[in-house]
């Protein structure tokens, strides 16, 4: 059955019963864990690491059993609710906490846990001298928990407490090693910027309140289509801007480039698993709102467009292998967000594509952080180099994640971006060719870094031992690679687009202007020109163990992150400045002038008048009698 | 009978009573003054009572008496409280109490 293109589905979940039930342990898991890691004290300091792993597997297990389960249900059948108890109610306004699982849910438990645990396995390993690990688990699992419930929650009110929660959790997880200035003014900048977002999606949801009476997705993707045009734009560009905070979209990613700071685990977390793509789910779970707005829809795809050159740009001339990723991150999410700004046709793409970025991108930052890890933490690929002998297994999982990053045929990756080119060109030719040329950026860039690397002169410190990791770090490594080589299978028979289709609504059919097997060619072949130009520009020449000077203007441009830090400080943050101070100012002399000159003066008369107070009892009498006149003479005429 | 002469009169006894407070130093004179602007006071309520045929102004009057008898016995007490410490009846002496 087809459903035309203006009609979202609507949320109608079935009350949970069976192994639904288990639903909230998902979230109360990594919860608990983190409650009894931060509460417990050092007595936890052993195996407090242990706890931590252990409930973020134990939260992947159920999220399993609950996925097998919805695979067994009939595909009209697959969206259950779980209420738990009512948060708080004003008036005829009602907020309830409950769960909802569905299609688009289940994947992402399935993606967050998963890869979450991974990410838990690994850190055993790279924080193991750190003497604060027991909380970085505890941090880790609060992530995880937030996260949870932020794709779980029912209504927009849900989502914006898990929303915060991711929040404070990355806050906590970039300043974690707040000894160093930059990682303490990264986190805040982190949470400042994130701020900006909040305030989209805290207006948004007062929005639905007022448009929908309530901000529950069954009432608002029911009322959604009778709702006025300009309520649902305002409504959509507001969802669009908290996206943009979560989800480091221009005009608001400046945070992403600083949070590399935290401990590389953290990024990984951020960059894969939860955070970034807490905005993409917001967009493809308000569909109902998306769907029904087209003017918000142009908005988002225009992020999208712009992110992803913006990021791709900062990617090809960053020599900190992180910040060439965190570039690379921004470049994929905006993919992503262009997919979801593309309606009905791209929000399957768009979840598709945040899967296979999942696991590739978490891949290659664990990798990154392995390659660190033997590098005595030296982020600068200036100073790598020929690494592929010394750590082999490290090598050869970046090299798959790297394989499915830049789309080469057959890994995930090619499977995702292939199919929003495709998408984005059936559109809109200029957007699609903007996605085009991005993928030929990420060619260039990710070759780059693989070259810098892994490949070309060495170039140590002679008294740096690059080695291979242990096997607690090199297995979730190993892991990771085999699912960016294989998440392409979920495309298998349009698979996903068929099990999320319920969520988000069929897409008409409708045909590419030039057929889908030459769009693959040429996304191919503008792939391998950016690979070819990595090559002919590092891989063929001697590379430099200090950065050059004498660079073009471009050069220079991406390497201050396209002056988006420079634009901030001098169109935002200098302007406010000085106006506080002028604010300051002025309260200083103006109002506390006026206050204290009331003061002043008071008491100056009071020192006056003080003198009366001569002690003589004569002078008293006499003041008595002159009253005593005035209010007789004051009779006399009153009364004459 | 004209009131005429009796208000004259407890003007002119008013008059030299409150010019005694406040020219005389000595506590015990200035009292004495007092008295006498309180029994001018009761002549003219008295006067009053009598030209208009009511009782008010008598009973008034009996009031003041009374009021006045109190305020001689604290008065009195102060005053003598006053010369045991210093010395003297003066007002003036007594002006601590001030700015």
């Amino acid at each position: 059955m087809l459903v035309p293109m203006s009609a979202a589905p609507v949320v109608d979940p079935t009350s949970a019963h069976g192994a639904f039930t288990l639903l909230w342990l998902v979230i109360a898991l990594p919860a608990l864990g983190a409650v009894v890691l931060l509460l417990g004290g050092r007595r936890l300091d052993k195996f407090g690491h242990l706890i931590g792993t252990a409930m973020a597997v134990l939260s992947f297990v159920v999220s399993l059993i609950l996925f097998i389960t919805l695979l067994g249900r009939d595909s009209a059948d697959r969206s259950v609710s779980q209420h738990l108890w009512t948060w708080f109610s004003a008036g005829h306004y009602k907020v309830e906490i409950s769960l909802l699982y569905d299609q688009l849910s289940a994947l992402f438990l399935l993606l967050i846990t998963g890869v979450g645990s991974l990410i838990h396995v690994y850190s055993i390993g790279y924080m193991e001298h750190d003497e604060r690990r027991r909380r970085f688990f505890g941090y880790l699992n609060l992530f995880v928990a937030a996260m949870l419930t932020l794709v779980l929650a029912g209504d927009y009110v849900g989502v914006f407490l898990g929303w915060e929660g991711v929040g404070l959790a990355s806050y906590l997880l970039i300043g974690f090693w707040q000894h160093k200035t930059s990682a303490a003014v990264a986190a805040k900048k982190a949470f400042i910027v994130n701020r900006v977002g909040d305030i989209g999606l805290s207006l948004g949801a007062g929005l639905m309140f007022v448009t929908f009476g309530s901000t529950a997705f069954t009432v608002v993707s029911a009322n959604a289509p009778h709702a006025s045009k300009a309520a649902l734009t305002a409504i959509g560009l507001l969802l669009l801007l908290a996206a943009c905070g979560k989800s480091a979209q221009f005009p608001l990613q400046s945070w992403l480039l600083d949070a590399m700071e935290g401990p590389t685990p953290v990024s990984a977390l951020i960059h894969a698993a939860t955070m970034v793509t807490a905005g993409v789910y917001l967009i493809v779970r308000s569909n109902f709102i998306f769907t029904n707005a087209p003017d918000a829809r142009t908005g988002v795809v225009i992020i999208g467009c712009i992110t992803l050159m913006w990021g791709a740009i900062i990617g090809c001339a960053k020599d900190d292998i992180k910040k060439t990723l965190a570039g690379s991150t921004m470049s994929q999410i905006g993919y992503m967000i262009l997919a979801s700004g593309l309606g009905v046709v791209g929000y399957a793409f768009a979840i598709f594509h945040l899967l296979t970025h999942g696991f590739f991108k978490a891949n290659m930052f664990l990798g990154a952080g392995s390659v660190m890890h033997g590098m005595d933490d030296d982020v600068d690929m200036r100073h790598y180099g020929a690494l592929r002998k010394a750590m082999p297994i490290t090598f050869a999982t970046f090299a798959m994640g790297y394989l499915a990053i830049i789309g080469f045929p057959g890994f995930s990756g090619f499977w995702s971006k292939d199919k929003i080119i495709e998408t984005a060109l059936t559109e809109n030719w200029v957007v699609g060719l903007c996605a085009l040329l991005g993928a030929g950026i990420t060619g260039f860039y990710m070759t780059r870094l693989m070259l810098m690397t892994y490949f070309t002169n060495k170039r140590w410190e002679k008294d740096v031992h690059p080695h291979e990791s242990p096997k607690v770090m090199t297995y979730p490594l190993i892991a990771l690679a085999a699912l960016s080589v294989l998440g392409g299978v979920l495309l298998a028979g349009n698979w996903i687009v068929d099990w999320l289709s319920p969520v988000v609504g069929v897409p008409h059919e409708s045909s590419p202007p030039i057929p889908s097997l030459a769009i693959s060619a040429l996304a191919v072949l503008v792939v391998a020109v950016g690979v070819a130009t990595a090559w002919l520009l590092v891989g063929a020449q001697e590379v430099p163990r200090v950065a050059p000077e004498k660079v073009s203007v471009f050069t220079r441009a991406a390497r201050a992150d396209l002056y988006g830090d420079a634009f901030n400080e001098e169109i935002l943050m200098r302007p406010g400045d000085r106006l506080i101070r002028d604010l300051d100012t002025f309260d200083r002399t103006a109002v506390d002038g006026f206050v204290n000159g009331i003061a002043t003066s008071l008491t100056a008369i009071a020192n006056r008048l003080r003198l009366a107070q001569t002690g003589y009892v004569r002078t008293y009498a006499l003041s008595m009698l002159g009253g005593a006149a005035i209010v007789v003479l004051a009779l006399l005429v009153v009364n004459l | 009978m004209s009131a005429t002469p009796f208000i004259v009169l407890s003007a002119i006894l008013f008059s030299i009573g409150s010019i005694g407070v406040l020219v005389r130093r000595n506590a015990i004179v200035m009292f004495m003054c007092v008295e006498l602007m309180l029994n001018a006071s009761n002549l003219a309520l008295i006067t009053f009572s009598r030209s208009s045929g009511t009782l008010d102004g008598q009973i008034a009057a009996f009031f003041v008496m009374v009021v006045a008898a109190a305020e001689v016995v604290v008065g009195l007490a102060i005053i003598m409280t006053i010369f045991r410490t210093r010395r003297s009846a003066s007002v003036d002496d007594a002006s601590l109490l001030k700015y």
